[in-house]
């Protein structure tokens, strides 16, 4: 027998995360030259929707396809996706089981790596193998240290993938891979652990999550009040980005805390980071450092902010970032 | 009501950290409650004085972590447990298992936990706890009520006993879930607002008792196989790559921010036409 390896799938609305294409990636390199198997899981209530979805794993390389359909899973939530995924775990004894380090993958990862009593290395940013052993790589201290890991003992082995930092797997234009059919699970291991969802409020303005946008636009105390977010906002919106804040500008109730980027709060690594109006604490830069590049706007010319980024403007964000904006639109058209 | 709060020290998100000898440097570093925990540990001290609790903070760790249960106690926890484990701070698995070997007898009502600490950074702990105590969760919380599905008017609900209310964040969108208890939360940022402990606290925690348990104990009680070896296992720990400042930008306002797009097209860091 091969290596089998799982992935836990993961739908936004009605389309694939662009995390699980990341996680399909990683499986095709664990295969390499090794024969094996990549099976998806997929959880959520719409039928069509996950028809299509599991059309779309197949095309990016997945051989079979497990769904949980029904409307427990509306929203996904990782208590209702464990029983079938443990089902799924026993039927195929995978080598590998990987999922996005997303707020569904974090709380399924742990709970899996108990039941099963597997190793579990969270957040991994890169692998490679050295000397025979699969090593894989993740942030510790938000960013501010890299370490690597590897398993020790017998398989299942869990990883959960940084979203942005692995390329999604290609698609061979040729390969038509139109024969996985969907398996509906209608049977499971065990009930579920209790839980109800009474209520979803779509908060996010725009659709992009934070942590998996390639362009992210930040603000700080500089940005002096919600007034100041609203022209982050719009750059943001411009460029087809995020936004996100320091603590600053969370604690003084700038914005909410879901945006907070730093040691507390989220690690972001987009390809582009602007700071604005941000000084640049340890536990901010923490959080953003590994972006690929970095412009910073502030007032203050020695700001700790200048000395990370690619790009330094010494100015006054509230005429710099209309500017933008402004620039970026008359561009667009 | 019965009340666990699982907390771990860990570096003040202040400091820097540096590597010695393939190792985290820890000599001097200035050590702290894991700021999730901070939150965990608020949410329990006000269930406590808005409707009575016991509440018993765990940790996990060396020795210099009692200092942790130190500030706990002087803010307010009834009582500090020490599972004394110095040698395998990134074997969750182990550390899960110690902790649910000491919350089983107690039979808690609630477990309150950080999201995740800001140094090992998994979130991993608190969840396998639940997994292996067989308890529902609901993690990232931003605002936790307890009562009866009366008191919470929740009409629906199946259970009856007093229920869990929790809103939480899942990825910038607030999702509302009710669970029975027991259960496990986990705390998110802006849940609460944490207290600093009052000098007549800290004094009145000097004199309270830290219990310590020992893994050897535990360990045996729980009659599972040796937890010694970790199921993974670190093989190196590196600084980040350095970066160095880049360019400042000259000219006015508007010269700024036509170099800049300039150089991003340029990059191509902004390649598209629009979006």
């Amino acid at each position: 027998m091969g290596t089998s390896i799982l992935i836990i799938a993961e739908l936004k609305g009605s389309t694939l995360r662009r995390v699980t294409l990341e996680a399909l990636g990683v499986a095709a390199a664990l295969l390499l030259e090794r024969s094996g198997d990549i099976a998806c899981f997929l959880a959520g209530s719409n039928k069509a929707d996950l028809e299509l979805a599991s059309k779309e794993l197949a095309r990016h390389g997945a051989h079979h396809v497990y769904v949980a359909s029904g409307e427990a899973h509306q929203p996904i939530q990782a208590l209702t996706s464990l029983p079938p995924i443990l089902s799924i775990i026993q039927e195929l004894k995978p080598q590998y089981i990987i999922a996005g380090h997303t707020a569904y993958g974090r709380e399924l990862a742990p709970r899996l790596a108990a039941e099963l009593k597997a190793g579990y290395i969270a957040d991994i940013i890169s692998m490679e193998e050295f000397e025979g052993q699969l090593q894989f790589t993740r942030p510790i201290y938000a960013g501010k240290a890299f370490e690597t890991r590897t398993f020790h003992g017998t398989s299942p082995h869990l990883l959960t993938i940084r979203p942005n930092n692995f390329a999604p797997v290609s698609v061979a234009d040729d390969v038509e891979q139109a024969n996985v059919e969907p398996i509906f699970i209608t049977e499971q291991a065990a009930a579920p652990l209790p839980s109800i969802v009474k209520n979803v409020v779509q908060r996010m303005s725009s659709s992009i999550d934070l942590t998996e946008a390639e362009i992210v636009v930040a603000g700080g105390r500089g940005a002096r009040g919600s007034d100041g977010f609203k022209l982050l906002q719009a750059l943001a919106d411009e460029l087809g980005g995020a936004v996100g804040a320091s603590r600053a500008a969370c604690d003084a109730g700038y914005c909410d805390y879901s945006l907070q980027i730093g040691q507390t709060g989220k690690v972001v690594t987009p390809q582009l980071y602007i700071a604005c109006g941000i000084s640049g604490a340890i536990q901010h830069l923490a959080g953003m450092s590994q972006s690929r590049t970095i412009v910073a706007i502030n007032k203050d010319p020695d700001a700790p902010i200048f000395s990370i980024a690619d790009y330094g403007i010494v100015g006054d964000l509230f005429e710099v970032v209309p500017l933008l904006t402004a620039e970026l639109k008359a561009l667009h058209q | 009501m019965k009340i666990i709060v699982l907390m771990k020290q860990t570096f003040d998100t202040e400091e820097k950290v540096e590597i010695t000898n393939g190792m985290i440097e820890e000599h001097g570093a200035k050590f702290v409650i894991n700021p999730y925990d901070e939150y965990a540990l608020e949410e329990a001290l006000r269930i406590k004085e808005q409707n009575g609790a016991e509440v018993i903070a765990i940790t996990v760790g060396p020795e210099r972590s009692s200092v942790a249960l130190r500030t706990g106690l002087a803010l307010g926890i009834d009582q500090a447990i020490m599972i004394c484990d110095a040698e395998h701070g990134d074997h969750s698995y182990r550390i899960a298992a110690l902790l649910a070997e000491v919350i089983k007898p107690l039979k808690p009502d609630l477990i309150l936990a950080g999201l995740f600490a800001v140094d090992s950074g998994s979130g991993s702990v608190a969840l396998q706890v639940a997994q292996l105590l067989q308890l529902p969760h609901a993690s990232a919380a931003v605002k936790l009520r307890l009562g009866t599905a009366e008191e919470l008017l929740i009409e629906d609900a199946p259970w009856s006993g007093t229920l869990a209310l929790v809103d939480r964040d899942v990825e910038g969108d607030v999702e509302t879930v009710v669970i029975p208890l027991p259960a496990v939360v986990t705390a998110q940022q802006g849940l609460n607002d944490p207290r600093y402990p009052s000098l007549p606290g800290i004094m009145k925690a000097k004199k309270k008792a830290i219990i310590e348990r020992y893994p050897s104990e535990l360990l045996a009680e729980a009659n599972q196989d040796d937890l010694s070896s970790s199921l993974t296992v670190r093989t190196a720990l590196f600084p980040p790559s350095p970066r160095s400042a880049g360019k400042r930008l000259s000219g006015d306002a508007s010269q700024q921010t036509k170099q800049l797009l300039h150089s991003l097209i340029e990059a191509n860091i902004i390649q598209r036409g629009g979006n």
